[in-house]
């Protein structure tokens, strides 16, 4: 893939050997969940060793993709293969081919890595649950959509993946749909979502006009040469796409409610891969935001918007998956915030990505496991002490706790570091406004963060009388750990070594040595005080002091932050209500003007119908007389051409 | 075969025996041996296992014509003294028929969903008499069926490849004649069922009147029957116009009137809603690539040089078959009389394709109003098997249920059937990633490249206009309350269902990954002339 910003212009090469089988990527997955949602009931018994055996498979391939990848140079590692063209019709071609590349690879390893770790651990999770087949069909059917997506080389394939998870993600938070709530959730993500997507397709549409293209390929190559206005109309609405998939701000109300889905899916979903989506367009999209300064910005500004946003509303949260998806929505901030530095910060946005896969993707299971010992609570205030009675789920939950919030050498350290470095670098007001939200930002990740684990596994037992907290089986608990490694040690292998950024180069293009504006030793000790006083407040406030069983009152800042800062009644007052009134004054319209319109010329069709419907009178001399008097138009037709 | 135009070049010569390529013509000679031989089984074969016999001949016999077809394929001449062209677009359609009526012929062979089969158990018995009711309760069925749907299979065979008027006449009788009997051989609603035969016989008769008095006036234009001496005598433009002009369009009315086109359409919804309906689904499907077959080749090959004479009419014909259908089938209350509109629109949308003459694709060097038409024809025909096949498993205690309002709420009972039948009426109405779309992309495409962009608004338009009535039927089917006495959806044997599943598999392939097949049609775009 030629980018303009890469060092050396990189061709990709025709897949051959290994990465032939990129299809099967996609195949297999796919396979599965047509087996398993169409094999119907008889497919009950073996549904859930399908399911896992086919991520699996396709971790394999990926795996071994990447050792090949490894054994070759830098700039022959992006690989394309042509499926299929759809309609070939003279200079345009509408063609199916997939893209393996750094980049891709990257996502390959996360998704179906973490991806197995998660089937494995659902087979556990949804023993008992009777339609435990049905969650492993939608479950590989959201890998494979997941894998078309990041694979596609171009963003109309792009497209059909991104419907695809959103699609997968409407199923799996809907998959209790017989609780109306649920289903209310799914359905305000599949409209928020919705919004997004109309940014993507709106974004597809002035890359066709502009460029006459849809390709990656085609796309970068006319970005050189583009107007600046194109671009950032282009750049403007694959971010509005981006902040529907990945819950960022103005669209992020629906991440809360997503957390209705079994937890295996906010842990796959709607933490570790699809929700990050919106990182991998913006990075994957790099030559169209390099050229586009303007859509950049507001990139960096949404994303420090939503790393506050999300922290904030992370500190109030007494549901503990809730908390998790605010943590969430605000560690993707940190990416997006990344991704809209430019070349500097891509790197940086996919290394935070990939690290905070593992360890929210743990955490995630962790408060599963909690919540399987636990009857299915989820009330923080009502667990506590919980350490001593799950030490598995405690000590892989503690990893990734330390990850999240910073502390060196755990995971996250190196990667959040970086980016509040990137964030620091350049001139006028932007480093400070930028670099002071992404550190602030981590002084209250500690905070929440530490609110969360020590009101689970610590302080006094406030359980309910019912409940009589356990182990989960080896079958989670062995997920939990494998995670909890990742959480340890991935940001160590990939972070001081720089491998990561080396890796991305090719694709993300380099960027020269650029100092912050303030030095890095200050910034790193900056951040880990913040860190520890984080740490500490809420030692403090949650061990020191009992923990109410009933949520007190709260200061005016702590019931905002509860009710995800009024965005919900922000929603409502400001899209829903309008569009209440809109939707009201357009059905007028519709009966008054449209209908009248539409049902006169029905009306007109229908009448016309009719009378020629009476022509048909079933006599079949009025038949032949009808065929006669056509023969003569016919015949005086011809001869009158000639004239 | 063409003995006018052989005594014609051969007049003052000594006697020849004419040279017949027998393996070129191997596909016509292998189906009409298997019915000729189904013939014998009927006069000597015992009554029981005859079914079975026929059904197994019939269509073992079609694979065997099938592959041998794709053995000639590639061939490029005409063979037997210049009566048949073995050419690209004859394979192609020929192909395309004979797969066309496999499913057709299974079909027609489904026993398990009406006692004793779809036919009468003699067609000779008068309707409602004391013979017929003994009949009845011997629950047998007349299996005459099978080799008179191969005698029509092979006239279709012959007529998209017949190089003279002579021998495509010859063709058009063969394959019409089995066609009126068949549609009269109905279990059920017998009357309507004679009714529609005898229509669609006189009509056809008088068409065929047309078509025969088309044959003589250009044998007094050009002093031949053959296609290529035709377009000879057009080119060096010898003769009187007036026999020209008059001939083509007489001509035309006979294939239009095969093709179902506005204003010789009539016939059309009365027999499709008479006939059995695997025979309507038969008919509607082969009939028309095999007329559409043949028109292609008088206008291409024959009357080429007159295409700017045709192709003004051409347009008008189609603008109005495509209103007439479309908008016609906006009140039908019957699905197979709104099917059978439907495929009168769809011959209107097939006849924009043809208008794009001898555009040539400037990358594949594809004669695109050949090669559009030939995808169309494939995609159409099997779209067409599967909703009249559908058709045959909605059933009451009459038999087929084929008032609309006898559909609604069918998704209720039989979510699959709903299902399939919706994946026909969205390919019918072109709906992307289903044959329906890629055909009708090609055909318009094709059109705006023959400067016929007019013609392709009005197409899409009415493709507008179509598609209300198709989704009618799918909002029919899927949101409103079933009726407390309507019908069931009946189970059909292997037959039915493989039949089904077939045209399923081709209509969604040819949706998805159609470049195969448009590339084969691009390939068979040529004619021999």
């Amino acid at each position: 893939m030629p980018t303009i910003l890469a060092a050396e212009t990189t061709q990709a090469a025709d897949a051959t050997g290994v990465f032939a089988l990129s299809w099967l990527l996609i195949a297999l997955p796919l396979l599965g969940a047509a087996v398993l949602l169409l094999g119907g009931r008889r497919t009950d018994k073996f549904g859930h060793l399908l399911g896992t055996a086919m991520p699996f498979a396709a971790f394999v391939i990926g795996v071994v993709q990447f050792v090949a990848m490894l054994g070759r140079d830098p700039e022959n590692r992006t690989f394309s293969q042509h499926l299929y063209t759809w309609l070939p019709v003279g200079s345009f071609q509408v063609d199916a081919g997939l893209l393996v590349d750094q980049l891709s690879m990257c996502f390959v390893l996360l998704i179906t890595g973490v991806g197995t770790l998660i089937h494995i651990y659902s087979i556990g999770y949804m023993e008992h649950d009777p339609d435990r087949r049905r969650f492993f069909g939608y479950l590989n059917l959201f890998i494979a959509a997941m894998l078309l997506l990041v694979l596609a080389d171009s963003y109309l394939l792009l497209y059909v993946g991104w419907e695809g998870v959103g699609l997968a993600s409407y199923l799996l938070i809907g998959f209790w749909s017989y609780v109306p709530e649920y289903a209310a959730a799914a359905k305000k993500a599949f409209v928020a979502n919705r919004v997004g997507d109309f940014g993507l397709s709106i974004a597809i549409m002035i890359m066709f006009a502009q460029f006459g293209s849809v390709s990656f390929d085609g796309v970068f190559a006319g970005a050189d040469g583009a107007s600046e206005g194109a671009l950032t109309a282009i750049g403007l609405m694959l971010l509005l796409a981006a902040c529907g998939k990945s819950a960022q701000f103005p669209l992020q109300s629906w991440l809360g409610d997503a957390m209705a889905g079994p937890t295996p899916v906010s842990a796959l979903i709607h933490a570790a891969t699809m929700v990050t989506a919106g990182v991998y367009l913006i990075v994957r999209s790099a030559p169209v935001f390099n050229g586009a300064p303007d859509a950049q910005l507001v990139v960096v500004i949404v994303g420090a918007i939503t790393l506050i946003f999300g922290a904030i509303v992370g500190t109030a949260k007494d549901d503990i998956k809730k908390a998790l998806a605010a943590s969430t929505m605000s560690q993707i901030g940190y990416m997006m915030l990344a991704a809209g530095l430019g070349p500097i910060g891509y790197a940086f946005a996919i290394f935070h990505l990939l690290t905070h896969g593992f360890f929210k993707a743990g955490m995630f299971l962790g408060a599963g496991s909690v919540m399987h010992g636990m009857n299915n609570q989820v009330e923080m205030r009502r667990f506590g002490g919980i350490s001593s009675v799950m030490k598995i789920t405690w000590i892989t939950f503690g990893l990734g706790w330390l990850a999240i919030i910073g502390v060196p050498p755990f995971s996250g350290f190196w990667s959040k570091d970086k980016i509040i470095e990137a964030a620091f670098v350049g001139e006028g007001w932007r480093p400070w406004v930028f670099g002071g939200a992404a550190l602030i930002g981590a002084g209250v990740t500690a905070f929440y963060m530490t609110r969360l684990f020590l009101m689970t596994f610590h302080g006094e037992r406030r359980w309910t009388d019912d409940v009589h907290p356990h182990e989960s089986p080896k079958i989670m608990t062995i997920p939990l750990m494998v995670l909890a490694i990742g959480s340890a040690a991935l940001g160590l292998i990939l972070g001081p070594t720089n491998a990561l950024v080396h890796w991305l180069e090719p694709v993300t293009g380099a960027h020269g040595e650029e100092a912050p504006v303030l030095s890095v030793p200050v910034l790193t000790g900056l951040t880990l005080l913040l860190i520890a006083v984080g740490v500490a407040w809420a030692y403090s406030l949650y061990v020191r002091q009992p923990v109410p069983e009933v949520a007190p009152a709260g200061s005016v800042l702590t019931r905002a932050a509860r009710r995800d800062l009024y965005q919900d009644a922000v929603n409502e007052s400001l899209l829903m209500r309008p569009g209440q009134y809109l939707t009201r004054f357009l059905v007028w319209f519709d009966n008054r003007v449209v209908d009248g319109a539409v049902n006169g010329l029905a009306a007109l069709l229908g009448g016309t119908s009719g009378r020629f419907r009476r022509l048909q009178t079933g006599f079949v001399r009025s038949y032949a007389l009808s065929m006669f008097l056509g023969a003569a138009l016919l015949v005086g037709a011809m001869l009158l051409v000639r004239l | 075969m063409s003995a006018l135009s052989v005594s014609a070049t051969f007049a003052a010569a000594e006697f020849q025996t004419p040279s017949i390529e027998y393996s070129k013509l191997m596909p016509m000679l292998i189906v009409f041996g298997v019915a000729l031989v189904g013939v014998l089984i009927e006069a000597f074969m015992g009554r029981t296992g005859r079914h079975q016999v026929q059904l197994i001949l019939s269509i073992a016999g079609l694979v065997a014509a099938f592959v041998s077809v794709t053995m000639l394929a590639g061939d490029n001449q005409i063979a037997a003294v210049g009566a048949v062209a073995v050419d690209g677009p004859a394979l192609f359609l020929q192909g395309t028929i004979l797969l066309l009526a496999i499913p057709g012929v299974l079909t027609m062979a489904e026993r398990s969903l009406d006692r004793g089969g779809v036919f009468t158990s003699a067609g000779s018995s008068t309707p409602g008499s004391e013979h017929e009711r003994v009949l009845t309760a011997t629950g047998v069925t007349q299996t005459e069926v099978f080799p008179l749907t191969m005698f029509a299979v092979g006239g279709m065979l012959l007529f998209p490849a017949a190089n003279d008027l002579l021998t495509m006449f010859v063709a058009l009788e063969v394959l019409s004649l089995p066609l009126y009997l068949l549609c009269g051989l109905a279990r059920r609603r017998r009357l309507l069922s004679q009714e529609a035969s005898l229509k669609y016989f006189l009509l056809g008769a008088f068409s065929s009147a047309f078509f025969l008095y088309g044959i003589a006036l250009l044998y007094g234009y050009s002093g031949t029957v053959r296609l290529s001496g035709i377009a000879e005598a057009v080119s060096s433009n010898s003769g009187s116009d007036t026999l020209l002009m008059t001939g083509t369009a007489l001509l035309a009315v006979g294939l239009l009137f095969k093709v179902g086109a506005a204003p010789f359409h009539s016939w059309t919804p009365d027999v499709y809603q008479g006939a059995p309906t695997p025979i309507t689904g038969f008919m509607a499907a082969c009939t028309k690539v095999a007329a559409f077959g043949a028109l292609l080749r008088v206008l291409y090959v024959g009357l080429g040089g007159l295409a700017w004479q045709w192709e003004p009419v051409m347009w008008g014909v189609a603008i109005l078959t495509m209103v007439v259908g479309s908008v016609v089938a906006l009140t039908q209350t019957d699905v197979k009389r709104m099917l059978a509109y439907s495929s009168i629109a769809h011959a209107g949308f097939i006849l924009t394709g043809l208008v794009a003459t001898d555009t040539v694709d400037p990358d594949t060097g594809a004669v695109l109003g050949v090669s559009s038409v030939l995808f169309y024809l494939l995609a159409y025909g099997f779209i067409t098997i599967g909703a009249f096949a559908v058709v045959t498993l909605v059933r009451d205690a009459g038999g087929e249920a084929t008032h609309l309002s006898q559909w609604a709420g069918l998704a209720r009972r039989s979510p699959l059937v709903a299902a399939v039948f919706t994946l026909f009426l969205a390919a019918f109405a072109g709906i992307p990633l289903t044959s329906g779309f890629t055909g009708k992309f090609a055909v318009f495409s094709a059109a705006i490249a023959g400067d016929a962009a007019p013609l392709v608004v009005i197409g899409v338009v009415m493709s507008a206009v179509a598609a209300f009535f198709y989704f009618r039927v799918v909002v029919l089917m899927f949101f409103n309350a079933p009726a407390p006495d309507g019908p069931a959806v009946a189970v059909p044997s292997p037959l039915t269902t493989v039949a089904i599943t077939l045209s399923v598999a081709v209509t969604v392939l040819l949706g998805v990954w159609p470049t195969q097949v448009l590339d084969l049609a691009d390939r068979a775009s040529q004619f021999v002339r």
